[in-house]
């Protein structure tokens, strides 16, 4: 009882004021933030948009000795490696959650669901160590090869499993992108199974439906919206991931149909080219450029799947 | 579909039709994914415990950098990230509890909503993004900076403790509110004085999960506090940090600085499960506890 007698009446004048006041503050934080991150990308980037204007996203060029820098490789090496890493991701993360939801024993299910998220926590640091020292040399000795002899003779694929097997390049991006989002689609996924009435999937099993039939005709269109959200939102954090990918990707300005040659991604060339441009430069503002061109992406595909998530938090 | 079911009750070969062998398959084709998942997690610590552990030492732990060939240790980046962290933590946690209660108790509900969208947004925002930004607002006019660092770290936790206090008091029943309103308090007192204590697990949890996403946080840093091979107390001043550390000497060709960088990966490594560890432990209780009210 104590606590709610005022002591005096200027604390009563004074502190309802500045609880409004500082929680509007730190509410409005959070937009200005985000705004202010749109718009400095842009400004900063604009001396870069002025001078290549529309080219910048459609040429492939990147010569800082002729002080010619353009988005196009590293923008088709980002929506690549995120791509592969989404469609690696998918059958993964929806057989974990399958088995998790439903398969499983509640209390097993439990215990592997907190190990399968601690991959979730590891930074993508020491992913991308991982990767480079252990996943590298994997790739190069046994799965390139096996996929160039498997792949090597069909035409048209062929093109995309041809060149040096040397470990480093897109696919090993997109599969350490799968590995940094499978946990993440996961846990999207099973949160949805687990949203579906029990009535539906009960009425169901009493027709004789096996548990497949279940899954693939009840529980998965009744959530469809939260699982297509859930793999968009994932594909949103692969597109921006760094240094998980510029440990493996080779770090090449080069674009090719080769899924084995080293290429780049904006978010692995902003890293690396940092250090080396100075304040001011138009290199510097290629740089901040880039940097807009991804927040654009990120913020198109963020946006969808937040709209898609909201959607299910309504219709629940 | 019923044809399909009479047609099966007359099947003798239940077991082996197809329908019962797509199941077995998707079954089976489920553990498999389980166990891929299990068997890089697995591989991961092994190869994290094997390459780091053995250069856990003291000599490693309270020694400080050294330029390549000479003996070093991971001193400075390890007190430059605790300082760097407890300093973002710092930033982060009034701001974003203050941005939770807002979120929770504002009174204009569009207003309210699309935060929390922009709050969900930020929140897979990619992170070097989040560098860049401080590196424009802060760096540009103050150099680089352990406090710029420290900056962006907040900004990338600031959504995630915003999001999970507004979660934890949307909890609260609202009997305990109206409560405190019907002793005559008036709101900030409810709020901070009500509210918030009985919410705490959910608070010092999402405090605990954004800790644990911004320690091993590097894309950031890169652009902020530059990382130092000297010591350094000053936060006005570029500091080192062991992502940064793992960044340099992972890519380098010497074997002394590839180990450092395990040894480096592996303690942050443990502090991260550790935090996310405890964190979960602590929901589970709290949950157990609800459950027995």
């Amino acid at each position: 009882m104590a606590i709610f007698q005022s002591k005096n009446r200027k604390n009563n004048q004074i502190l309802p004021y500045l609880f409004t006041s500082l929680t509007w503050c730190s509410g409005a934080l959070i937009i200005l933030i985000f705004i202010g991150l749109i718009i400095e990308l842009c400004w900063q980037g604009r001396q870069a948009f002025s001078v290549f204007g529309f080219e910048f996203i459609t040429s492939t060029t990147w010569n800082p000795v002729k002080q010619q820098y353009s988005a196009g490789v590293s923008l088709i090496g980002t929506l690549l490696s995120s791509c592969i890493g989404v469609m690696l991701a998918l059958p993964l993360s929806f057989g974990c959650a399958y088995c998790l939801s439903e398969l499983m024993p509640r209390f097993i299910a439990r215990y592997m669901t907190a190990t399968i998220q601690l991959l979730a926590a590891i930074p993508s640091i020491i992913l991308g160590m991982w990767g480079f020292f252990i996943l590298v040399p994997l790739m190069s000795k046994y799965v390139q090869p096996f996929l160039k002899q498997v792949f090597g003779n069909v035409p048209y694929v062929e093109i995309l499993f041809s060149g040096g097997t040397f470990g480093v390049g897109i696919l090993t991006a997109g599969l350490i992108l799968a590995i940094m989002i499978t946990p993440f689609i996961t846990a999207m996924m099973q949160e949805s199974f687990a949203n579906t009435p029990s009535m539906l999937k009960e009425s169901a099993y009493s027709l004789g439906a096996t548990k497949w039939e279940v899954m693939r005709h009840v529980t998965l269109p009744w959530v469809q919206k939260g699982v297509i959200g859930g793999i968009v939102l994932g594909w949103g954090r692969a597109l921006g991931e760094t240094m998980a990918v510029t440990f493996v990707i080779g770090n090449a300005h080069h674009a090719g149909w080769s899924l084995f040659t080293s290429s780049n991604t904006i978010a692995s060339l902003i890293a690396l080219e940092f250090s080396e441009s100075t304040a001011g430069s138009l290199k510097m503002s290629s740089l901040m450029a880039l940097g807009a061109v991804l927040m654009m992406i990120s913020f198109i595909v963020l946006f969808c799947s937040q709209l898609l998530l909201k959607q299910v938090l309504k219709s629940r | 579909m019923s044809q399909k079911l009479q047609k099966l009750h007359g099947n003798k070969n239940y077991l082996l039709s197809w329908r019962f062998i797509k199941n077995r398959l998707m079954t089976i084709f489920a553990f498999v994914t389980l166990g891929i998942m299990l068997c890089i997690l697995v591989s991961i610590l092994t190869n994290l415990i094997i390459n780091g552990f053995s250069g856990l030492s003291f000599f490693t732990l309270f020694h400080m950098t050294a330029p390549q060939g000479l003996p070093g240790g991971l001193l400075n980046p390890i007190l430059g990230s605790i300082i760097q962290v407890g300093l973002a933590t710092l930033i982060a946690v009034p701001l974003g509890i203050l941005g939770g209660v807002f979120l929770a108790e504002c009174p204009n509900k569009k207003l309210s909503a699309s935060i929390r969208f922009i709050a969900d947004m930020m929140m897979s925002v990619p992170s070097i993004l989040i560098g860049l930004f401080v590196y424009i607002i802060l760096v540009m006019t103050m150099g680089y900076s352990a406090f710029a660092g420290a900056c962006a770290l907040a900004i990338l936790a600031l959504p995630v403790i915003a999001r999970t206090t507004e979660e934890a008091l949307n909890m609260v029943p609202v009997a305990i509110h109206e409560a405190g309103f019907a002793l005559g308090a008036p709101k900030w007192k409810v709020v901070f004085l009500v509210c918030l204590p009985a919410a705490r697990g959910g608070v010092i949890t999402g405090i605990l999960l954004a800790i644990s996403r911004i320690a091993g946080e590097t894309a950031p840093l890169l652009f902020t506090s530059l990382g130092n091979s000297d010591w350094s107390w000053n936060i006005f001043k570029p500091m080192a940090s062991l992502p940064l550390v793992i960044y340099q000497y992972a890519d380098s060709a010497d074997d002394i600085w590839i180990n450092l960088a395990w040894t480096a990966a592996l303690l942050i490594t443990i502090f991260v499960l550790c935090l996310n560890l405890i964190a979960r432990i602590y929901v589970d209780r709290r949950r157990k506890k609800d459950q027995s009210l």
